[in-house]
This record gives C-alpha cells, structure tokens and sequence, in this order.
C-alpha cells in the first residue's frame, strides 16, 4: 500500500486539490472548507518536498499518466526545476491558507467564503499542474484551471471595482492563453508531438521551418501576458489591488511565478536545442522588456497612493528582474532568475499578507490613512519594513541574494545597462518602500483616529513566517542556491 | 488550386483577425466575449483542419478501412471547447455582476464611474 502511494506521488500532487475542491462545494461550511483546504496543502507540501529530494537523490523523475507510455500518453516528468517550483507553490499555499481563514471572513461575504477555498484548491491544482507536467497541451489546460479560478476569486472581493479587474483580467487571460494553444497547434502541425522531451529532439531539425517559427512567436507572446512583462501587464495591478487581500498575496506569489517558469521550459527545454531564439533576436527582445518593466514598474509605484497598487507595480518591476535573469541563457543568469522567482515569492507574498492585516483593520490601505500606524500597529508595520528592505534588496535579506547574482550574470555578459537599471530601480524601490514607512513612522496619527489594535494573531504568524523566510534564505542561500543552479543546468541542458 | 486547397487555413485567419479585432475595439463587455469567442472558434477549426487526411474517413477499426484521419487534433480541441465554455459562462457571469454593481455595460462609462469612486 505504502509502495503504491509512493509509486504515484507525481499524480496525488495534482490530484488531490483536484478531488478536494468539489468536496468544499459540497461541505458549504467556511470552517470545515478551510479544514480541508488546509490538511490538503499540507499534504501536498510533504508530496512537493519528497518529490523534491527524490530528485536530488535518483535525478529525474518520469511518470506515465494512466500507464500510457511517453509519446502517445501524457508524461509527468519532474527534475530539479519543476520540483523548485513544486515546493515554492505549495510552501506558499501552506503559509497563506492559515492566514487566509480571518482574512477571507473579513474581506468576502458569508455565503461565498466556502467558495473561496474551492477555487483556492482548483487554482492550486492547476499551478502544480503547469509546473509537473512534460506535455504542452496538458499544460494549456492546466494554465486555464489556474486562470479561471483565480478570476474568480479576484471577482469574490466586496469591492465592486474587483469585478471589472477580473473581467479584463479574463479577457487578457484568454487571449494569452488562446495564442499559447495556436502556437502549439503549430508545433503539432510539424511535428507531429505534443511531448516536451520528445518535442525538443525534433525541432532542431526544423529551424528553417516557418510553422515552427511562427509557433514560437505565438507561445512567447501568450505565456508573456500571462506572466505580466510589460508591456502586456496591464491586467495586474487592478487585479491584485482589489482582490481580497489572501487572494492578492497568494497570487503575486505563485501565479505569475508559474508562468515565468512556463516561458522557461518553452524557451530553454522545448525550443532549447535550436538556435531558433539567437535567429529570432528573442533574447534582445526580452531583455528590452526586461529593462522597461524594471524602471517603469518601479517609476509608477513612487506614485501610487493606494499601498495594494504600489506592490502590484512592483511586482511588475520585479517580473522584469526574473525575465532579464532567464534572458541572459547563462547558467548564473538562469539561477539568478531562479532564485529571485523563489525570494520575490517570499517577500511580495509576506508584503501584501501585511497590507491584509491593514486592511483588516482600518479597511483602506491608502499611505495617507496610515499616517502614525505604527504606534497602533507595531508588529504590523515592522513586517512592512522587513519586507521593504528585501524589495530594495539590502544585505541579509532575500532579495539581496538574488540581485547580487543577477548584476554578476549581468557582468559577465558585460551588460552594463542592466547593471544600471537593476540598480536604479533598486533605487526607486527604496523611495516606494520609504514612503510608507515615513507615513506610518514619522507622522502623527490625524485626530479623532480610529482606536486599533494589532491583528490576530492567526494572521500575524503566517505574516511573519513567511517575511522570516525571506530572511532566512537571505542568510543562508546555499540551499536555494544549490537547487537553482541544478535547476538552471537542467533547463539549459539543450544550449549547451 | 493552391487558394481553394488552403480555404479553411484562410476561414481560420478571416475569423481570428475579426475575433480579436473585436476584443479589442468593441466597448461593450457582451461583444467583448463574442469576439473571444470567435477568436477561440477560429482555433478549434485550425486544429480541426489539420487533422484532415485527404480520403480519409473517421478513426474506426473495422475492415476496408486504411486511411483515416488524425483523432488526436479533435480530442484536444473537445479539452479545449470546454474551456471555452467555461470561460464565456464566467465571463458573462462577471458581466452580470459587473451590471448590477455599476448599472452599464460599456467600458468607457465604467472607466468614468471607476474614475469617480
């Protein structure tokens, strides 16, 4: 029996949030919802984690969907990269779904919270999907089970300007997704496969094939507006501004992390092999992207009052890190990428669970509203700062690690530009993460202020284990790094 | 004749370009999702059209029958109609949301009350 269970890890990773999400529609009560949401991405932290080390021990992991051999059926196929992003996914989940119970009860109405934890777990589902699976067919399918529960659960906010979020959010959402099936339809038509392994074999032959071509240039537009690179990222910040606030931190955190994890197997497993992307300038194209998003997203948060929005556009800036890190196609560039994937997780998901506690208790999370919080809010604040400093990536933190390996990799391809605009947009980072730190610090609370205090405890522990480990990945980034780097190896295997 | 051969290659492309054009410039959320819709359509014809194999007959075991064409192609896009349906059932659920909530459907009068609040 034992042997059994282990023999189908690969498949009760996605299985199992699949066959729970039903079961919360069906139970209808929030706390027995949460009870299963919970055990249940617990459960699948534990798979993620032994998945993990049985990589690292025997290498890759290969497992044949419904016993139908490689080519013809669907192959779940997990090596170091994918069960990277296995563990990010469900750590996050593990660490937001507590916090999730006090916060969701606040922030969406009674009767819809049972259906929070559905598509909460339908969502998970599908991210793990995306990141196990070595089929690219099975991976647009899984793109749409993440899609479309997470618009929904953006549109379960009490705001009303949510539901406009997640309509346009719908609308590029789809249009991504519908350009990432063209482009594989295209792959199909040639090749005749729809495997990823087996995919990559046959297009190095097939370089002066237009249809190959084309296809590629759809999947890399599609994927991009999934993941938000700008200039495609016009969805994200209403999206993740009105969102309920569990919603918005579980989402930063794992949702566009995912899809940079999609472009990078597309672009390095899939089309690796080929010189395709050196015959397309696909690098310099991403690369000026990369740039753009960085300074521009960061340009925008100064500006912004409403705390929510300001991440948001930063996160737009920090999806321009990753990309420039991928872009690069050197083993330090990719493990660059990598990491700061897994420690911009950490930080975006501990900063926007900080403003859920705001929120929670003042209901607005504009900087002027925060004036003198601090004082009432100590615990609260002091995780913002923890958490800003990693934005700006200052030593210890997380984000540190990550911007000192990505201006490395930067170097040594002697790209002088991306070295400074990683750095001023680390400088801007510090004017968007000062501003509210100066409002809640350094000004008094306006009179006739609301009396509040701290928030519960059930979300001020999550909040803080997740800032902590950013801070612990910070101090000691031998084991993120090590990973990344086997990571990166693994998905630039066809370069080199 | 090369044009007529490729017929439905180009219905594909008629119907994408008309799908996202009117994504793009229709204000009015309704036909923002019939375009989407005519947009994925023109998919699932392309995935249908490649399929083909010219004298072939449907995918069945049975005797006299050698040429056949490619089933795979129509499952994926069964998989992929689902999605479509799903997507446009949420999408004008969201739209009947969004009509409650606001009172209009047209994106250029949202953005005005969204500028307002």
């Amino acid at each position: 029996m034992a042997a059994l269970f282990s023999s189908h890890l690969p498949a009760l990773q996605v299985v199992l949030a699949l066959l729970a999400a039903p079961l919360c529609v069906m139970l209808r009560r929030p706390n027995a919802a949460w009870f299963i949401a919970t055990a249940v991405t617990w459960a699948l932290l534990a798979i993620a984690v032994v998945l993990l080390g049985r990589v690292l021990d025997i290498g890759t992991i290969t497992y044949a969907l419904g016993n139908w051999p490689a080519p013809w059926g669907i192959e779940y196929r997990i090596d170091l990269a994918n069960a990277f992003v296995l563990v990010l996914v469900t750590l996050i989940g593990s660490v937001v779904i507590p916090y999730a119970r006090a916060s969701i009860a606040a922030e969406v109405e009674e009767p819809r919270i049972y259906l929070f934890y559905c598509m909460y777990l339908l969502n998970l589902a599908g991210l793990l999907g995306i990141a196990i699976t070595g089929d690219v067919f099975n991976l647009f399918v899984f793109l749409e089970i993440s899609s479309l529960s997470s618009y929904v659960m953006i549109s379960l906010s009490r705001d009303r300007r949510a539901l406009v979020a997640a309509y346009r959010y719908l609308i590029m959402g789809t249009i991504g997704a519908t350009f990432y099936i063209i482009g594989v339809g295209m792959m199909y038509q040639v090749t005749g496969t729809l495997n990823m392994v087996n995919l990559a074999t046959l297009i190095p032959d097939l370089v002066d094939n237009r249809t190959v071509m084309v296809a590629l240039a759809f999947l890399s537009v599609g994927l991009c507006l999934k993941l938000a690179l700008f200039p495609l990222h016009m969805w994200l910040p209403n999206a993740y501004t009105y969102a309920p606030s569990a919603v918005s931190a579980f989402l930063a955190a794992t949702g566009t992390k995912v899809a940079v994890y999609a472009l990078a197997r597309i672009l390095f497993t899939v089309f690796g092999g080929s010189s395709l992307i050196d015959d397309f300038g696909l690098q310099e194209i991403l690369v000026t992207f990369a740039v753009l998003a960085m300074i521009g997203g960061s340009a925008v948060a100064v500006y912004e009052s409403n705390v929510k929005r300001l991440l948001a556009y930063s996160s737009v800036a920090q999806i321009g890190y990753m990309i420039l890190g991928l872009s690069m196609a050197s083993v330090i560039g990719m493990t660059a990428g990598l990491v700061h994937l897994f420690n911009h997780a950490l930080m975006k998901g501990g900063l926007f669970m900080v403003m859920g506690c705001v929120f929670f208790r003042l209901s607005s999370v504009q900087v002027e509203d925060m004036d003198g919080l601090a004082k009432r809010m100590p615990l609260t604040m002091a995780a913002f700062v923890a958490g800003g400093f990693g934005l700006i990536g200052m030593p210890l933190t997380a984000g540190f690690i990550s911007k000192w390996y990505l201006i490395q990799a930067a170097l040594e391809k002697g790209w002088w530009a991306a070295v400074a605009a990683i750095l001023i947009s680390s400088l801007l980072a510090v004017i968007y993460v000062w501003r509210v730190v100066e409002a809640a610090y350094f000004k008094p609370p306006p009179k006739g202020a609301a009396e509040v205090g701290e928030a519960p405890l059930s979300m001020l522990v999550p909040m803080w284990v997740m800032i902590g480990m950013s801070y612990y990945f910070g101090i000691d980034a031998t084991l993120t790094l090590d990973i990344a780097t086997g990571a990166a190896e693994t998905l630039l295997g066809g370069v080199q | 004749m090369e044009f007529l051969g490729l017929i439905n290659y180009w219905i594909v492309i008629v119907l994408m370009m008309t799908g996202f054009y009117i994504v793009i410039a229709h204000d009015n959320l309704v036909k923002k999702i019939v375009g989407l819709n005519i947009f994925q359509v023109s998919v699932f014809v392309f995935y249908i059209t490649m399929a083909k194999v010219e004298g072939g007959t449907a995918p069945i075991l049975a005797e006299g029958i050698t040429t056949y064409s490619n089933p795979l192609p129509h499952v994926l896009i069964l998989t992929a109609i689902v999605v479509g349906v799903a997507t446009t059932a949420l999408g004008l659920a969201l739209v009947v949301r969004i009509r409650d909530a606001y009172g209009t459907i047209e994106d250029d009068e949202l953005e005005n009350q969204e500028g307002e609040s």
